[in-house]
């Protein structure tokens, strides 16, 4: 299937074990050929060109490669590409409409809520995905359960500042 | 459009929109064409010779490019000079597939470059190697006789040795009515920012460069690249705009810069380098260091004898040296000091700063024995260091040139509700938990260095200032767009910062706490030297009202020069340099600190923290339930970003006493925890109610900003106030850091 916007098709590898994938991001249609141990991190970083999900650990430890793949946050790092076949992905590019951010953006811009900013996607598509869970209300449920998602600068407080005051907003 | 003043407001982080939209790259982002990947390979063994590297089936895998290692490396200048970099302590330097030698546990020795990522990582995984090994050892503990004297270099300049003793320690410290004695034991700690070290060189062709990298010090790594492959320094340009992070682990050029860089030139090819996880954990690192203190005071309070002592490991190859132990005795005026600093050498990598260095370390054992003391004494612990006040630096004998600390002291008591609080140990407690509160001082020197900007004004009136200074997150790029703004007089919108490029004037290295302050101070002198020029530019307008008028009679305010008496006669920039034929109109300057007037005072930023903890003696879980710390600085330039800054110090506290360690197996040489899984920093959920208070002080002295910098300060006084926290909660005195739930239980 050919999705109007596919634009691009990367021949990744010569290898006849090389895979064919179909990720659909951020609304756009990426077609891969990708070996079947190339992770769904590198595949956006490397083969999409998206490089806005950050790689801190590739261990599933730090979450900084979270991104929202059928409407679930997963970790990238931990994700093949091949296992994503066909999958709708947000990652932090296709969170603002167009120019215009996120509310959740402009929280994390009002509280300072980064310092070196390698977190951040990381962290906004974690609390995006995480209030759709429906498991948080509280700001230490929020604080438990966005702490998969690690920040290294120590903007923490910033962080859950600016999650809690768009869930609030949202409420409204 | 009416200026205000930008210095002092909160703008937001100008960068904010690329950060949270993922728009802002990071070195290794960089979209080039025909990129090569490579990973490196680790020495398993500690110490040996490497006999042999079994490339064969590496080779074998399609898609591998080539191997790298000292069999085979470029040819490399023989002097250890030419390896140095700006940070470089006493000593040689190490130097990357120099030779077969295996220096420490991690040491890479090999690297693999291949058409893709997962082909190079995976040929990493086929080579072989065959060592010699040698015995090693790693344990500071094991070997504290043989500490020695640090040798002495350019770092000790800025990193100045322990003081000489004064008065009678011994006899002083005997007849005190009050005496406390510690020892005080720190484990290594690695840096870990978010971001991997990264590297993606560019190869212009002709033994030219373009090489985006990790660093804090973008002229640091273009110096040190080209010295050790011999290339211009005008052919080398480092770019760092976006840094994820790096907390003093980007001070110095990390190997995957001179690995990449080798292989790019050998093959001309443009290639990228990324260490993973495990291999930050490979070079510098907050050292182990064991500490001792003996405090003396009489009955009333007043402190007569400081001992403080420090041994800290270093490398075999390097002296690393950090400040520890000549805290004690500014903060408080005893008139009988002992201090030393020594080393151990040991086989690791050399150690380097890491989020204040030293004094992180060292005033955790000064303010935990101050505390100790003030429990002996039964004095309240803020009351005994307002006992102690030193209104002048005795160490130096100097005269501080500004010290707001009482009313750090004062104000973060008053919001942290501390004259509520119960002196005993042991008394409070909430459900199955205890509660206790502690308290800190803080200090941290302000470092005065040289830095160099330009400033140019273009004919639509927009100015642009440039520096070769890197923003790690610290807020740089929003703080000097505020300070050219203020110090033209042009609205914040017209103002560009160029930043993060080694074209660019240069800079020193991003650290220390000094940036704002140095290249702030650059960045101020460059638009003052510019407003000379646009001045004169006035002048000479036909009809120009300021013909026969002065520089002091005028003001520069809202993108125009005004005249202070009539501020209806004024000229606007765009005005001046269309007159100019539409020709920017440009400056540069080179700002020299006055070292003659600066030796005359000690200068330091200050800070109180003020904490309350909760501890589960069943489980031995500690909680920061919430935190106070007060922050005199100099002038805040940012209140927004400054505060971001402290939060993260105090966060960093958090860390250092009751999480980060990097454990090491001394039977291997090697550490055990190297992944964020292991090595724990805390979580949000660790992460409870923590406030910033920013204290007035005016200084006049330190730079042309009064602005002392804020990046280590509010980790200085967080640590050990959590340890002194923990003493109130449940009567238990744990000098070893991190404090881990088996010493509580
Ligand atoms: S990169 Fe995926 S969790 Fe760290
Ligand atoms: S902002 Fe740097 S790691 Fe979170």
């Amino acid at each position: 299937m050919q999705d109007k916007n596919s634009s691009n098709t990367t021949n990744f590898s010569s290898n006849s074990n090389a895979t064919k994938v179909q990720l659909h991001i951020n609304k756009t249609t990426l077609h891969l050929h990708v070996m079947p141990w190339v992770s769904l991190l590198d595949a956006i970083r490397d083969h999409g060109k998206l490089t806005g999900t950050k790689k801190g650990c590739d261990h599933g430890q730090c979450g900084a490669c979270t991104v929202i793949c059928d409407g679930k946050r997963i970790l990238s790092c931990l994700t093949l590409a091949v296992m994503k076949d066909c999958s709708e992905i947000t990652t932090i590019e296709g969170i603002a409409n167009g120019e215009v951010l996120h509310p959740l953006q402009t929280a994390f811009i009002e509280h300072d809520a980064f310092q070196c900013g390698y977190c951040t996607p990381g962290q906004i598509c974690s609390a995006i995905a995480m209030l759709e869970e429906g498991k948080a209300d509280t700001r230490d449920e929020v604080k438990e359960q966005m702490s998969g998602n690690l920040c290294r600068c120590g903007a923490n407080t910033n962080i859950i500042d600016a999650i809690m005051e768009f869930k609030d907003k949202r409420n409204e | 459009m009416k200026t205000s003043k930008q210095i002092g407001k909160s703008v937001n982080r100008l960068e904010g929109y690329l950060k949270v939209t993922g728009a802002a790259k990071y070195a290794g982002e960089y979209d080039v064409p025909d990129l090569l990947q490579g990973y490196i390979v680790n020495s398993t063994i500690t110490k040996g010779k490497i006999l042999e590297i079994d490339e064969s089936a590496a080779h074998a895998l399609s898609g591998v490019v080539a191997i790298f290692s000292h069999n085979n490396r470029t040819k490399l200048p023989w002097f250890d000079i030419m390896y140095a970099d700006m940070d470089a302590p006493p000593g040689t330097p190490f130097k990357p597939f120099y030779n077969d030698q295996i220096l420490y546990n991690g040491q890479p020795i090999a690297l693999v470059v291949a058409e893709t990522f997962e082909t190079a990582r995976y040929a990493a995984t086929l080579i072989n190697v065959t060592y010699d090994e040698e015995p090693f050892e790693t344990e500071l503990a094991a070997h504290l006789d043989d500490a020695r004297d640090p040798k002495k270099g350019i770092a000790t300049l800025i990193k100045p040795l322990p003081p000489s003793a004064n008065g009678d320690f011994e006899k002083a410290y005997n007849d005190a009515d009050a005496q406390y004695a510690g020892e005080f034991i720190h484990g290594t700690e690695h840096h870990n920012p978010l971001e991997l070290f990264t590297t993606t060189t560019v190869y212009e062709g002709d033994g030219k460069l373009t090489v985006y990298d990790k660093t804090q010090g973008t002229s640091n790594c273009q110096i040190y690249i080209a010295n050790v492959f011999g290339l211009h320094y005008k052919d080398v340009r480092i770019l760092s705009p976006f840094v994820g992070g790096a907390f003093g682990s980007g001070l110095r050029p990390q190997y995957q810069l001179f690995l990449c860089v080798m292989a790019s030139l050998e093959l001309k090819r443009n290639v990228r380098v990324t260490m993973d996880r495990a291999q930050m954990f490979t070079f510098g690192h907050r050292p182990q260091t064991i500490q001792k203190t003996r405090f003396g005071a009489t009955a009333d309070g007043t402190l007569t004898a400081i001992n403080h002592t420090a041994i800290a490991e270093t490398s075999q190859h390097e002296d690393y040296t950090e400040v520890v132990v000549n805290w004690a005795n500014m903060l408080y005026p005893a008139k009988n000091t002992l201090l030393d600093y020594k080393l151990v050498p040991l086989d690791v990598f050399s150690p380097m700063d890491m989020r204040a260095p030293g004094g992180s370390t060292g005033l955790h054992a000064i303010e935990a024995t101050m505390d100790a003391l003030s429990y002996i004494l039964k004095v309240d612990p803020m009351e005994l260091r307002l006992l102690n006040y030193a209104e002048r630096d005795v160490s130096a004998d100097k005269p501080f040139s500004s010290k707001e600390l009482k009313q750090c002291y004062l104000q973060a008591a008053e919001k942290f509700g501390w004259a509520n609080r119960k002196s005993e140990p042991r008394t409070t407690r909430r459900g199955n938990r205890l509660v206790g509160t502690g308290m800190s001082s803080g200090i941290w020197d302000v470092i005065a260095l040289p830095a160099k900007a330009k400033a140019s004004i273009n004919k639509k009136g927009k100015l642009k200032v440039k520096s070769a200074v890197t923003d790690i997150g610290t807020g740089t790029l929003t703080v000097m767009t505020q300070i050219a703004a203020d110090s033209l007089g042009i609205h914040i919108d017209d103002v560009t910062f160029e930043y993060g490029d080694s074209n660019m004037p240069l800079s020193p290295i991003q650290g220390g706490s000094y940036t704002t302050g140095v290249v702030g101070s650059a960045v101020k002198a460059a638009c003052e030297s510019l407003k000379k020029k646009i001045f004169k530019k006035a002048k000479k307008m036909n009809n120009s009202t300021f013909n026969s008028v002065a520089l002091e009679d005028v003001v520069f305010e809202d993108g125009s020069i005004y005249l202070k008496q009539d501020k209806s006669n004024f000229v606007t920039f765009k005005e001046i340099i269309a007159d100019n034929d539409g020709k920017k109109i440009k400056a540069s300057k080179n700002n020299i600190p006055n070292v003659l007037k600066l030796k005359q005072y000690t200068r330091a930023a200050h800070s109180a923290a003020f904490v309350e903890v909760e501890v589960d003696e069943q489980l031995g879980i500690v909680n920061v339930t919430r935190a106070v710390t007060a922050v005199a600085a100099g002038k805040i330039i940012n209140p927004k970003t400054a505060r971001s800054q402290i939060l993260g110090g105090m966060i960093w506290g958090i860390s250092k006493a009751l999480r980060e360690e990097t454990l090491m197996d001394h039977n291997l040489g090697k550490y055990m925890n190297t992944d964020l899984g292991e090595y724990h920093i805390p979580v949000h959920a660790d992460i409870h109610e923590l406030d910033v208070i920013f204290v007035d002080e005016k200084d006049d002295i330190i730079n042309e900003l009064g602005s002392k910098g804020v990046g280590e300060i509010g980790l200085a006084s967080m640590a050990p106030a959590i340890a002194n926290a923990i003493y109130h909660a449940t009567g238990k005195r744990i000098n070893k850091f991190p404090i881990h739930f088996d010493q509580l239980l």
